[in-house]
C-alpha cells in the first residue's frame, strides 16, 4: 500500500497545469515523430533532449516520455493506412491492420490498436507502481559485482533472444563498449583511444550515435526501397470506436497473453519488436480466427500492439530500479537522468521520490492523453503523411542534424552523427542489431567502473562473481544466456529436422 | 539470413553491385581491424594488474579481442558457409537513390561549417526539393526559408541554445 500512497504522491506532482501542457506536447510530438520515417522514439527524443536543460527535471521527463507514449500510438497510425510500420514494433501491425484498411475497416483497425496500445500501456505501468519499490529497495544493496552481473545478464540477453547472428550481436555490443571507452578514463584519468586527437577527448555521446544510427540511417533505408506514401484515408467517429470497443472484452484472455509477453520483452531488453511478432504468433496459434489472420482479423492488430506498448512502457522498470534501459528510448531518458544531474538506480526511490513517482503517475495520464489525442487527431496525422518524401526528408536530416549539434554544441558531431548514419544504414542491411550497441555505449562506463571496482575487491579474482548465492544466480543465467544460441543449435540437431518441419 | 536472400535474389544483371556474403565479409574485417586498433592503443595504455589494481586499457582490451573472436566467427562464417547468400547487397538503381540522399546531406555538414547551420539548411531543402521532388520556386521558397526561420526563432529566441551560425547571421547582427 506504501507504493498507492506515493502514487497518489506522484498525481500531485501533475497537479502544476504546466506539467499537463507539457504532456499534451509531448504526446503530439510523440505521434507526429511515430508517422514520420527516420524519426522514432530513441531519436526523436534524443533531439529534444537538449532543449528540455533548461526545465525542471520532472517536467523534462514528463515531457520526453509523452513523446516516447506518443511515438508508441504514433507507429501504427502508418501500419495501418499506409502499410509503412513507422517504427519497427509496428510490423506485425501491418499484417492485419493494412487489410482492414483496405477492407474500408480502417477506423476500426485504428480504434483496436490504440485501445491494445492503451491496455498494454496500463498492464505495464501497474507493474512498473508495485514492482519497481520492491526491485529497488532489494537492489539497494546490491554491490558492484552485483550490479555488473546484471549488466552482464542484459547484454548476454541480447545474444540469447536476438534474432540476428550471435556473432553479429556480440561484435555490435563490443562496438559499443570500446566507443564508450574512448575519452578519458575516469578512475586513472588517462587517455584511451584518442589517439593524440583533442576532439576525440570527449568521447562518442550516444545521443549523437542514435541520431545518426536511428534518424539517418533509416532515411537512408526509406530511400532505398523507395517509398510511395499511397494510402488509405481514415475516419474515426464515436460509433466505430464505441462497436471496437464492444468487441475488446471477449478478447481478455490474449490480451492477458500479450501484456504478459510484452512485460516480459520489456524488461529483459528483448525489446517492443520482438515483443509485438512474438505476440502476433500466439494469437495466431490460439485464437479460433487463427486462419484468418493476415486477411484483415481485429485479434491480429490489437494482440501486437498491446505486446509492442507493453514493453515499451515496462522497460522503464529496470531503467528506475537498477539504471539498467531495456530499449534505446529508455536508454536515452537514462542519459536525460544523468545529464539532469539524477543517477538512476535504487537510490532515486530514495532521494528523488517527487520525481520517480511524478513520472510514474504520468505514464499513467499520459496514456489516457494519448489515446484521446490519438483517437481525435487521426485525419491530421494521416494529411502529414501525403506530403512526399522529397519535402519531409531535408527537414527531418536538418532537424537530426540540429539536434546532433546542440548535444555538446560540437559541430563535428555533425559528422559523426552522418557517419553514425552509414553504420545504421550497414548494419541494418547486414543484419547487425542497433539497440545493443547503443545500450552498450550508454552503460560502458557504468559497466566497466562496476567491473573494475569488483576486481578489485576481489584482488582480480573471478571467484567473486560465485561469491554469494544471489551474484552467482544472476552470472549463471547470464552465461547460460549467452550459450543458449549454440544450445538451441545442437538440439535442433539432436532432435533432427522432423520436428522442426512439424512445427513449421 | 531468410528474409535478406528472399527479396533480392531475382535481379536482372545490371543491377548487380556486390553479393551480400562480400559485404559481410568486408565489414567482418573492418570490426576485426577496429579490434585490432582497440586492443593496441589498450595494451599502451596498459591492459594488466597494476599494485592498484586493473589499469585503464584492462577493460577495453578485452573488449577488443572479444569484438575480433566474433568477428572472425562472422568473416569464417561468410566464407566457408555451405549456403553463402549470394543475394544482391543493393540494387543498382537502389544504390542510386541512397547516393541521392548521402551525397547531398555530407555537402550540407560541410556547409554547415562554412556558412552555418540556417543558410546551409535552406539551400539544403531547395536542392533536395528541386533536384529530387522537381518543385515549382513557389512551393520551394516558402519551405526552405521556413524552416530555418522556424528553427531560428525556437533555438535563439525562445530555448536560448545558440547553434553555429556564418557571415550572414553576423551581417545581420546576431
Amino acid at each position: 500500500m506504501e507504493a498507492l500512497t506515493s502514487l497518489i504522491g506522484g498525481f500531485g506532482v501533475l497537479a502544476d497545469p504546466m506539467n499537463i501542457v507539457y504532456m499534451f506536447v509531448g504526446i503530439s510530438l510523440g505521434v507526429l515523430i511515430g508517422v514520420l520515417p527516420g524519426l522514432g522514439g530513441a531519436n526523436g527524443v534524443a533531439i529534444l533532449l537538449p532543449l528540455t536543460f533548461s526545465m525542471s527535471p520532472v517536467s523534462a521527463i514528463i515531457m520526453l516520455s509523452s513523446i516516447y507514449w506518443g511515438a508508441l500510438f504514433g507507429g501504427a497510425i502508418t501500419s495501418i493506412l499506409f502499410n509503412i510500420p513507422g517504427e519497427p514494433w509496428s510490423v506485425a501491425t501491418t499484417f492485419d491492420g493494412h487489410p482492414m484498411a483496405q477492407k474500408g475497416k480502417a477506423g476500426e483497425a485504428l480504434t483496436g490498436a490504440f485501445t491494445g496500445s492503451f491496455i498494454g500501456a496500463f498492464f505495464a505501468v501497474l507493474l512498473i507502481t508495485f514492482l519497481a519499490p520492491v526491485i529497488a529497495k532489494f537492489a539497494l544493496q546490491f554491490g558492484p559485482a552485483e550490479f555488473f552481473a546484471v549488466y552482464l545478464l542484459t547484454f548476454c540477453s541480447f545474444v540469447g533472444m536476438g534474432k540476428e547472428p550471435p556473432a553479429k550481436v556480440i561484435a555490435a555490443m563490443m562496438l559499443g563498449f570500446a566507443l564508450a571507452a574512448v575519452g578519458i578514463d575516469t578512475v586513472t584519468g588517462q587517455l584511451r583511444m584518442t589517439f593524440g586527437s583533442v576532439e576525440l577527448l570527449r568521447g562518442f555521446d550516444f545521443l549523437v550515435a542514435v541520431i545518426g544510427l536511428f534518424g539517418v540511417g533509416e532515411i537512408l533505408l526509406t530511400m532505398e526501397e523507395g517509398l510511395a506514401f499511397k494510402g488509405k484515408s481514415a475516419s474515426i467517429n464515436p460509433r466505430v470506436v464505441l462497436h471496437t470497443w464492444a468487441q475488446i472484452p471477449k478478447y481478455w484472455a490474449g490480451l492477458l497473453r500479450s501484456a504478459i509477453v510484452g512485460c516480459w520483452m520489456g524488461v529483459t531488453p528483448g525489446g517492443a519488436t520482438p515483443a509485438s511478432f512474438m505476440s502476433y504468433g500466439l494469437a495466431k496459434k490460439f485464437s479460433k480466427n487463427g486462419r484468418n489472420f493476415g486477411k484483415g482479423e481485429l485479434e491480429g492488430v490489437i494482440m501486437p500492439e498491446t505486446a509492442a506498448h507493453a514493453a515499451g512502457t515496462s522497460a522503464l522498470l529496470p531503467m528506475l530500479t537498477l539504471g539498467i534501459p531495456g530499449s534505446p528510448t529508455a536508454a536515452v531518458l537514462l542519459g536525460g537522468l544523468l545529464i539532469w544531474g539524477l543517477q538512476p538506480g535504487p537510490l532515486l526511490f530514495v532521494e528523488q521520490k517527487d520525481f520517480v513517482w511524478g513520472l510514474i503517475a504520468s505514464i499513467y495520464l499520459g496514456n489516457i492523453a494519448g489515446l484521446i489525442v490519438v483517437l481525435t487527431t487521426v485525419p491530421i496525422f494521416a494529411a502529414i503523411l501525403r506530403i512526399p518524401f522529397s519535402v519531409i526528408a531535408p527537414i527531418i536530416l536538418v532537424i537530426c542534424a540540429v539536434g546532433a549539434y546542440t548535444v555538446h554544441n560540437a559541430g563535428l558531431d555533425i559528422a559523426v552523427m552522418l557517419i553514425f548514419g552509414v553504420i545504421g544504414y550497414l548494419f541494418k542491411k547486414l543484419q547487425y542489431p542497433l539497440a545493443p550497441l547503443v545500450l552498450a555505449l550508454v552503460l560502458g562506463d557504468m559497466a566497466e567502473s562496476s567491473f573494475r571496482q569488483a576486481m578489485l575487491v576481489s584482488q582480480g579474482h573471478l571467484s567473486i562473481f560465485w561469491s554469494n548465492p544471489l551474484v552467482g544466480s544472476i552470472v549463471t543465467l547470464a552465461l547460460v544466456m549467452l550459450v543458449w544460441p549454440l544450445v538451441s543449435k545442437v538440439m535442433a540437431r539432436l532432435n533432427g529436422g522432423k520436428e522442426a518441419a512439424a512445427a513449421e | 539470413m531468410s528474409t535478406e536472400s528472399g527479396h533480392s535474389a531475382p535481379t536482372a544483371h545490371n543491377e548487380k553491385t556486390v553479393t551480400n556474403r562480400t559485404m559481410d565479409a568486408a565489414v567482418a574485417l573492418i570490426f576485426m581491424a577496429l579490434a585490432a586498433l582497440v586492443m593496441s592503443d589498450s595494451w599502451r595504455v596498459g591492459a594488466r594488474w597494476a599494485s592498484d589494481g586493473p589499469q585503464a586499457g584492462y577493460f577495453p582490451f578485452y573488449v577488443g579481442l572479444i569484438m575480433f573472436i566474433a568477428s572472425t566467427v562472422t568473416l569464417v562464417t561468410a566464407l566457408v558457409s555451405r549456403h553463402p547468400d549470394l543475394g544482391n547487397f543493393v540494387d543498382r538503381s537502389q544504390l542510386v537513390s541512397v547516393m541521392q540522399v548521402l551525397i547531398p546531406t555530407t555537402v550540407y555538414v560541410g556547409l554547415i561549417f562554412l556558412v552555418g547551420i540556417y543558410l546551409a539548411s535552406a539551400v539544403f531543402i531547395v536542392f533536395f526539393m528541386w533536384w529530387l521532388g522537381k518543385y515549382p520556386v513557389a512551393k520551394i521558397i516558402p519551405v526552405a526559408v521556413g524552416v530555418p526561420l522556424a528553427l531560428f526563432v525556437m533555438f535563439e529566441i525562445w530555448f536560448l541554445v545558440p547553434l553555429p551560425k556564418g557571415p550572414l547571421e553576423t551581417a545581420l547582427g546576431y
